[in-house]
């Protein structure tokens, strides 16, 4: 067993902390953590509930090998009706706290309702208590942090919070664990703190119960890891460099976009590179890369630990401030793209602050980035003006601008709030809607669907809006992995991007990482997870619970109000073409590969699951 | 050479082992004037709680003696005359020595209260007084204990196990008066009501009168205590007395050099009876722990057996388990006249940590630290303590939050520089 | 030839896949609050640090407990907590100067790392090699216990 096979379900209008036994039943159709919690969700909730009323709820869920010795099995979820996309919300969040969860006895958490003031969940094992977090609130999600530990004299706690931004109702708000890793997409932060609830604090002693059947497990788990560490991305271009390995390969291979994606590659990208962070600089010799570090249980270690250069202009003057002074978590690729590449800044150091500045007060760095950028865009084209800004020269490539514009974000203030609401809504409110590189309201990440064609389907049907870690075709299409497919051809890419969704939504239900996928096929996962698990969990009943899991989160947004018109991309990625580089001339071929999407997934041509699909699924 | 050690409590027995270790010829016999093999104190309240018998308190198996070839006696030493290193045993028998190791540990002290010879009044410090309160204190018996201080806690939770009703008198104005402060020592005081047992502090017991088959016991509040059992923990002493007339320097305990050597060459004293140098303070003091009656065994054994070993003074610390909530103090735990400190002071979550820096050079050495609630590697306090470690930079952030004690402990004893 | 474990912050991540081992190894569940091996984390230098006891020729642990429950294993040279002996006294956790021995509220007693018999399972679950089991001598034993021995005087007396 590796289901605690408890739930907590946390009534903030009541006060009342109250465990209840987990759905088996559905664990077994929906495996865990993204699945599960999702088919609580829908069971629960309406799909047209206001994301920020307390009718909506909010689910942190585990998988059933968090906390095992699975390679990377850490992984935690959150689950909610998003604010920034009204789409179903799903962000996965690695660190610490998710073994934390586990190891307290809790597969899952809902909290439901509204505080009546700021509260903050405490958990240690079977106690569980909301208590007053009125001196947290105002604070940044490391000074809370660090508060939450002194007060509970525990270095041990494991703590999820959310920042300022959230608390002033920045849509984009993430929910920061460990400091540096998060639930960052879809605004679940605005969520939580929409509760009236700071923080999570837990401390689990509990332990994690013996797998189903040890010897399988543990053999599976060796094969595992053997495959990451043999592999060239998980076992040496991971842990070298991080998801930043990315930078220059995708910028070579033409599907780099750059300042609001009105450009395709960036001839700076260099300097924003995972190399780039290995690189000595002049000040002190030290490179920006400190270290690399690993989440729970992960044999990868991708993760970015970084400085800034202390006499950089971000930092010289904040001395007093040691947060930014010594070492934290450092640029990941989307974040390097998206406040870099996208906004036409090649600063190293000002990236590194900005995004620590992102980790310090929980926001989503990818939306931030892409909505400067649609701003950048908008001021250029003298839409924004300088009085709008306050005063802020917000033109590509000035990375004090840049540093200005988030720190203002942060503080909520002026034009860093319209900022906070993200760039659908800043550019409807500029009279230019077209210039919001979003689906169903949440931005891009770092690949551009004219360079690469089957990320462009996958981004127009996730169900949480443009996002790459729905169905990474990225890895078939730059990376060829698992087999190499032609990232301009459209041919045959509703299939992959099918699988690939598909995939992902099972792993997202694991508790293990994404990026093992890299190397491992479903017939590395299934293994642990039946060897982990009560139940048959062959390669078959993964890839089919992946697929239900998949049709559930569509059905909940169409109940929601999407329909087949918000399966699209913005215009700018249908009609202009590349300019240059080795996509040049290439749109995104969306509607050629939509139609057949539909046909393969056994939905309507208007993207509604059929009665078929529905009972062959069991859903 | 005859080594002869007095007393075969932990302090005895380790100075045995270590003589026996350093020189496998040596004559070596071990006096204990308890009928029963050297056994730990330590021990007691798990005996009280029944978590083991009594012979899960002896120190070593029974045979270990005999195979290690220590003689070992079972009498009480009645004088020590050094001009002609004898020793006169209760039965009038006499013993020569070549090296005499006084290690005579100490005694319960009672207060000169009117009733305090009664039957039902005890110590809690033998094998023997743990047998008879063992024997009164049963469930629903009403026990009264006199000292909330070190011994007064340890036993505290076996009497609450053993299911009585438990009142406990402490004359100080809290608990544990010489090793928690007020805050530390009024949070046990509250822990221990909230489970039931009856505190009083800055109270004294004026009278213990039989009534019945049990007895009253006053206080000078007014109050009249039932009681089935009195328990007197108020303190212990050095043993002593016995060496009166012999020449032997003796103060609040026998009185040490460096080498643990008495004023007189060829006799030593270690553990409870040793007046010997605290780490913290440089004082000849008699601390009575446990730790440092282990330490001290050590070093004068190997002193004993020839080779020259400087005793640096042995860190005062304490660790205490009263009803499930521990407290731990180390060395100067109420700080230094000058120095800084820090400290977290939680009472919703029975939390309390401080930490005491010294001064001048020593501003960012640990000195001293008390804690509630805490168990993870509070070893390492005393490790920061001892090696007068530089915490450097570590300090500061220690001032900002104390936790981080580990993480100020590995940066200054670890070379933590990475490579990339 | 004796083997003790090696600890390289410099190699470590931070997985903690080493105190996952431990516990499975001694509980038969996953719980890296009960591992006798813990990593550390440097936030601001960007730093873990594995860490577990040396199995010190002091054993300040031995030498001070009460009741003859820690033994030494002299196969490994390992200092064992015997869980039938212990009471429970905590005596050896403070003494410890390294805090390497710690009391556990779930079992009343304490414990330690015992080097799994010969064959820990922390260096064997190390992804990095931050954790190994080797020689004694061939890396001069452990810079950590080198270092934080010498400077503590009371081990000066042997």
């Amino acid at each position: 067993m590796s289901w605690t096979k408890k739930i907590l379900r946390v009534n903030l209008t009541e006060g009342t902390c109250t465990p209840e036994p987990l759905n088996m039943e559905w664990a077994n159709d929906y495996l865990g953590q993204r699945g599960l919690a999702t088919k609580y969700l829908v069971e629960e909730t309406d799909p047209k509930v206001d994301p920020l009323s307390p009718d909506n709820k909010m689910i942190m869920a585990t998988g059933p090998l968090t906390g095992t010795m699975a390679s990377t099995a850490g992984r935690y979820s959150v689950i909610t009706k998003g604010p920034l996309t009204g789409a179903i919300a799903c962000s996965n969040s690695g660190g610490f706290i998710g073994n934390e969860f586990k190891n307290a006895g809790w597969d899952m958490i809902i909290f439901e309702g509204k505080s009546p003031t700021p509260v903050y969940l405490y958990i240690e094992n079977d106690l569980t208590e909301l208590r007053d977090a009125s001196h947290l609130w105002g604070k940044s999600a490391w000074e809370a942090d660090e508060m939450l530990h002194k007060d509970h004299q525990d270095p041990n706690l494991k703590i999820a919070v959310v920042g300022r931004p959230a608390e002033a109702g920045c849509l984009f708000s993430a929910i920061v664990n460990d400091l540096h890793r998060a639930a960052g997409r879809s605004g679940v932060g605005t969520v939580m703190a929409s509760k009236n609830l700071k923080a999570v604090a837990v401390r689990g002693t509990l332990g994690v119960a013996a797998p189903q059947d040890p010897d399988a497990f543990f053999e599976a788990v060796a094969d595992g890891k053997e495959v990451l560490a043999e592999n060239a991305v998980t076992g040496q271009g991971l842990p070298t460099y991080g998801t930043q390995v990315l930078m220059n390969v995708i910028n070579s291979v033409g599907g780099l976009p750059a300042h609001n994606m009105r450009d395709v590659g960036f001839d700076k990208a260099e300097n924003i590179s995972g190399e780039a962070m290995h690189e000595p600089r002049a000040s002190d010799g030290k490179a920006n890369l400190t270290t690399n570090g690993a989440c729970f249980g992960c044999t990868i270690a991708c993760g970015r630990i970084s400085s800034i250069d202390k006499t950089h202009f971000s930092i010289k003057d904040q001395a007093d401030k040691p947060q930014y002074q010594g070492s934290s978590g450092g640029l990941e690729y989307e974040a390097a793209w998206s406040l870099g590449a996208d906004t036409g800044v090649d600063d190293l150091d000002a990236l590194t602050y900005v995004n620590f500045l992102c980790n310090e007060d929980a926001i989503d760095p990818i939306t931030l980035g892409c909505t400067i950028a649609a701003a950048m865009e908008l001021f250029e084209d003298g839409k924004i003006t300088l009085e709008d800004t306050g005063g802020i020269d917000l033109r590509f490539g000035n990375a004090k601008a840049l540093v200005e514009v988030i720190e203002l974000t942060i503080s909520g203030k002026g034009f860093g709030a319209e900022i906070g609401q993200g760039s659908k809504r800043l550019c409807e409110k500029y009279g230019d809607p077209d210039l919001s590189m979003s689906v169903k309201g949440l931005e891009f990440p770092a690949y551009d669907p004219r360079g690469i064609q089957g990320i462009g389907l996958n981004y127009a049907t996730s169900n949480r809006g443009a996002c790459h870690v729905r169905g990474y075709t990225i890895a078939s299409e730059v990376l060829g992995i698992p087999v190499k497919t032609d990232q301009n051809d459209a041919e045959g890419k509703p299939e992959l991007v099918k699988a690939f969704q598909d995939a992902t939504a099972l792993v997202d239900s694991a508790g293990i990482c994404l990026f093992t996928t890299f190397a491992w096929g479903m017939d590395n996962i299934a293994p642990q997870i039946d060897a982990a698990c009560e139940g048959d969990w062959s390669v078959d009943k993964c890839l089919e619970a992946g697929e239900r899991i998949w049709n559930l989160e569509r059905m909940y947004n169409n109940a929601a109000g999407f329909t087949s018109d918000d399966d699209t991309l913005p215009k700018r990625l249908l009609k202009e073409a590349v300019k240059s580089g080795p996509t040049k001339g290439n749109v995104s071929r969306l509607g050629e590969m939509l139609p057949k999407y539909y046909e393969i997934r056994g939905w309507s041509d208007k993207g509604i699951p059929s009665a078929d699909t529905i009972s062959r699924l069991g859903l | 050479m005859r080594h002869i050690i007095i007393g075969a409590g932990p302090c005895g027995v380790v100075a045995a082992e270590t003589l026996r270790k350093a020189n496998p010829m040596a004559d070596i016999t071990l006096i204990g004037d308890e009928p029963v093999p050297p056994y730990s104190r330590m021990a007691i309240p798990y005996l009280l709680i029944e978590n083991i018998g009594e012979e899960g308190t002896y120190l070593r198996s029974t045979e270990h003696y005999e195979k290690q070839n220590i003689n070992y006696l079972n009498h009480r030493v009645s004088s020590v005359d050094a001009d002609e290193k004898v020793l006169t045993l209760d039965d009038g028998s006499t013993l020569l020595y070549d090296k005499l190791l006084i290690a005579s540990g100490s005694h319960p002290i009672s207060p000169p209260i009117e009733g305090i010879d009664l039957p039902n009044v005890h110590s809690c410090w033998t094998l023997d007084d743990a047998r008879q309160i063992a024997a009164i204190a049963k469930q629903g018996s009403n026990v009264v204990l006199m000292g909330a201080g070190f011994i007064g806690c340890i036993i505290l939770e076996a009497l609450v196990k053993r299911g009585v009703n438990l009142s406990v008198i402490e004359m100080g104005s809290r608990m544990v008066p010489r090793m928690l402060d007020e805050k530390a020592g009024g949070l046990l005081e509250k822990w221990c009501i909230e489970k039931g047992v009856n505190v009083l502090t800055s109270t004294k017991i004026t009278a213990i009168k039989e009534s019945g088959d049990a007895m009253e016991v006053e206080t000078d509040g007014g109050k009249i205590l039932k009681a089935d059992l009195v328990i007197s923990a108020t303190g212990v002493r050095s043993n002593i007395a016995f060496l009166e007339g012999s020449g032997i320097d003796v103060k609040a305990g026998v009185v040490v050099d460096n080498k643990l050597q008495t004023n007189i060459a060829n006799i030593y004293a270690a553990g409870d009876v040793a007046q010997a140098k605290d780490f913290s303070t440089g004082e000849y003091e008699v601390q009575a722990i446990q730790p440092t009656a282990t330490d001290h065994g050590r070093i004068a054994a190997l002193n004993m057996a020839g080779q020259s070993v400087e005793h640096h003074g042995s860190v005062n610390m304490n660790v205490l388990d009263t009803l499930g909530l521990i407290s731990h103090s180390f060395g100067l735990w109420m700080g230094v006249e000058g120095g800084d400190s820090v400290e977290i002071y939680n009472p919703d979550a029975y939390k309390y940590m401080n930490l005491r820096f010294g001064i001048d050079e020593e501003e960012d050495v640990l000195v001293g630290a008390s804690t509630l609630g805490m168990t993870q590697h509070i070893g390492v306090v005393r490790g920061l303590i001892e090696s007068k470690i530089h915490l450097k930079e570590w300090k500061e952030r220690l001032m900002q939050d104390p936790t981080r004690i580990m993480e100020a402990y590995l940066s200054s004893t670890q070379e933590l520089d990475n490579v990339i | 030839m004796q083997k003790s474990l090696h600890l390289d912050p410099a190699k470590c991540t931070g997985c903690l896949q080493c105190e996952m081992a431990c516990s499975y190894e001694k509980l038969g569940e996953f719980n890296p609050s009960r591992s006798l091996i813990k990593v550390f984390t440097f936030h601001e230098e960007g730093r873990f640090a594995p860490y577990t006891c040396t199995q010190c020729d002091e054993a300040w642990c031995m030498r001070t407990c009460p009741v003859d429950a820690i033994t030494v294993d002299m196969a490994t040279g390992a200092k064992l907590v015997a869980d039938d002996k212990c009471v429970g006294c905590k005596v050896c956790t403070i003494s410890c100067p390294f805090g390497t021995i710690n009391y556990v509220q779930e079992t009343g007693k304490v414990a330690k790392c015992d080097l799994c018999g010969g064959d820990p399972e922390c260096a064997k679950a190390c992804p990095t090699e931050a954790i190994v089991f080797i020689d004694s001598n061939a890396h001069g034993y452990d810079r950590m216990k080198a270092f934080a021995e010498k400077s503590l005087p009371s081990a000066n007396a042997t």
